[in-house]
């Protein structure tokens, strides 16, 4: 493993203060920073080679297309997908699944289909599905959550049916950092031969993926989550789904004819990239990628096993704090509330402190409603903070403590 | 009191500290000072869309002047509650109308309220002022009717 001072100097932002202190960044959940390489990538785009891709016939259009198509391979060996016509490159997450919602939704549901989500998901993994639901009757079910906020499988096994048409489940809770055990939640729907997408925002940055090994359908990320560039991310679909889908955006370079007959579509995985794509943020994302295996998924989780443990441990011993969502499997995501203290207020008062978290319902109001709150205080750790942060954020909540009551 | 008046004199208490704890600690106590609203008013229809905490705010006229009450479920936003009370309350619509509110980017609070905090703030003013203009309305028609 990587020296962590070592690690920490790689990422230029985590040096700097604000309000006069150092920075403690802890709203990794929302975005994470960027290692200098990722940086260092995007101005090499714009200063050496920035042309748009598969368009030009000049130099620097072929060298951009093939640092475009070069990320596309490096995202592939990423997440281990089969070949490189499964993945696409979208604008993130939300992109991804709406995508999939769209055209899912036109070319297979009907009338009284089922589709299956979790209580755990942020609104991304939601909405989309009710906007689908809604356009062609169908009905959204919702995989209830325990008190210590895992899914209750039993229930989910009870939902699938001839009925259910997919399951989008997300791979880990944004919002109280529960791990799904999404193996065996694909591998009860393929039993009913029923397609899963896998919501891996806040998954692909934390331990190994491999998509073939889970066997999902579909999996989606966003790149600002995982060390890369924001406004890129990707979309993996097994190409029987992905040959068999409708494209979701018409535009240019989706196109293989275009008359105002009739156009006929390009093959994949052009079909879903619609219109000049976002290839430097592309470039970018590789480059990210490469950054997290060179340090290594398994340090990368090892260490954030330490971080989750030492923060737990050390929050607990807080008077008056509780924390939400305590599955024995977690990514270091400690979402908690004081009591009778606003997360507002707690929020601004870390903030003051130089400590960065979030506060609110991390755009998965459900999760709230679970547990009969509206809102929490969000500290997300990644393998770049340190146990001296988590020292800090201690002493910051007790201050606040002092402060309000 | 002047609206400006009000606003002066908050500015001076501000300026004693240098350190934002400090600051806050001085919103803290403000919000002690907040007329409350009435829990019975603690409703929909008195809550202000667009702040990360709940706040309600009711405004009550007399024909000359809108006393406001007011609270929140977060202490900090009930001090800046409160200051926006302690300038704005117990004034005739159109002295509300016209204010020009200088004193949050004096004390500090605009720049240091992030901005989906300051949107809660302007989202405040924003619901005071628009109450002191259907006030406003009203009387006018009124006294048209009249």
């Amino acid at each position: 493993m990587k020296d962590i001072e070592d690690i920490r100097a790689d990422f230029p932002i985590l040096n700097r203060k604000v309000y006069d202190k150092s920075l403690v960044y802890f709203d990794n959940g929302a975005t994470t920073q960027k290692p200098k390489a990722v940086i260092d990538a995007l101005t090499d785009v714009y200063t050496t080679y920035n042309a748009n891709i598969h368009r030009g016939v000049h130099f620097l259009s072929d060298v951009s297309s093939e640092a475009y198509e070069d990320a596309r391979e490096r995202v592939r060996l990423f997440i281990n997908a089969g070949n490189r016509e499964e993945v696409i490159f979208t604008s993130g997450t939300t992109g991804s699944i709406n995508g999939v919602a769209f055209s899912f939704g036109e070319r297979y549901i009907k009338k009284g289909d089922e589709i299956i989500i979790s209580h755990l998901e942020h609104h991304a993994n939601i909405v989309p599905w009710q906007m689908m639901c809604e356009r062609k009757g169908a009905v959204l079910k919702v995989i209830p959550v325990d008190d210590s906020g895992d899914i209750i499988f039993e229930e989910y096994l009870r939902m699938l049916s001839s009925k259910t048409k997919l399951v989008s489940v997300t791979q880990v809770s944004n919002a109280l950092g529960t791990v799904l055990p999404v193996n065996e939640i694909i591998a009860a729907a393929h039993s009913y031969n029923i397609p899963v997408l896998i919501d891996g925002a806040q998954g692909i940055q934390h331990g190994v993926v491999d998509v073939r090994e889970m066997d999902c359908d579909f999996y989606v990320f966003s790149g600002h989550k995982v060390y890369g560039p924001t406004g890129i991310g990707c979309l993996y679909g097994k190409e029987k789904w992905l040959s068999d889908l409708p494209p979701f955006q018409g535009g240019g370079d989706m196109v293989d004819q275009v008359t105002f007959e009739k156009t006929t579509y390009n093959e994949l995985p052009y079909k879903f990239e619609a219109g000049t794509t976002n290839y430097p943020g592309a470039i970018g994302l590789a480059v990210a990628l490469e950054y997290v295996t060179s340090t290594g998924r398994i340090d990368i989780e090892t260490r954030e096993k330490e971080l989750l443990s030492y923060a737990t441990e050390r929050l607990s011993h807080i008077r008056g704090l509780t924390i939400y969502g305590k599955s024995a499997r977690k990514i270091p995501t400690i979402s908690f509330l004081l009591d009778g203290i606003h997360q507002y207020d707690t929020g601004m008062i870390l903030d003051k402190m130089g400590i960065a978290v979030r506060t609110g319902t991390h755009c998965a109001q459900p999760v709230m409603d679970r547990y009969g709150i509206d809102g929490t205080v969000r500290a997300s750790l990644c393998f770049y903070n340190t146990m001296q942060e988590i020292d800090s954020l201690a002493a910051g909540i007790e201050k606040v403590i002092s402060m309000f009551s | 009191m002047t609206i400006n008046e009000v606003q002066d004199k908050i500015i001076d208490e501000f300026s004693l500290f240098d350190d934002w704890m400090d600051k806050y600690n001085l919103l803290i106590d403000l919000g002690k000072e907040l007329p409350v609203i009435d829990p019975k008013y603690k409703v929909k229809d008195y809550l202000i869309e667009g702040c990360q905490s709940k706040v309600w705010l009711r405004p009550d006229y007399d024909g000359n002047i809108i006393t406001f009450t007011a609270d929140s479920d977060a202490i900090i936003t009930r001090g800046i509650v409160a200051l926006l009370i302690k300038v704005l309350s117990g004034r005739s619509p159109e002295e509300i109308i016209s204010g020009d509110l200088y004193f949050i980017d004096k004390i500090g609070l605009r720049q240091n309220l992030s901005p989906t905090r300051s949107n809660g703030l302007l989202s405040m003013v924003r619901q005071i002022k628009l109450y002191a203009m259907a006030f406003n309305a009203k009387g006018k028609y009124d006294s048209i009717k009249k």
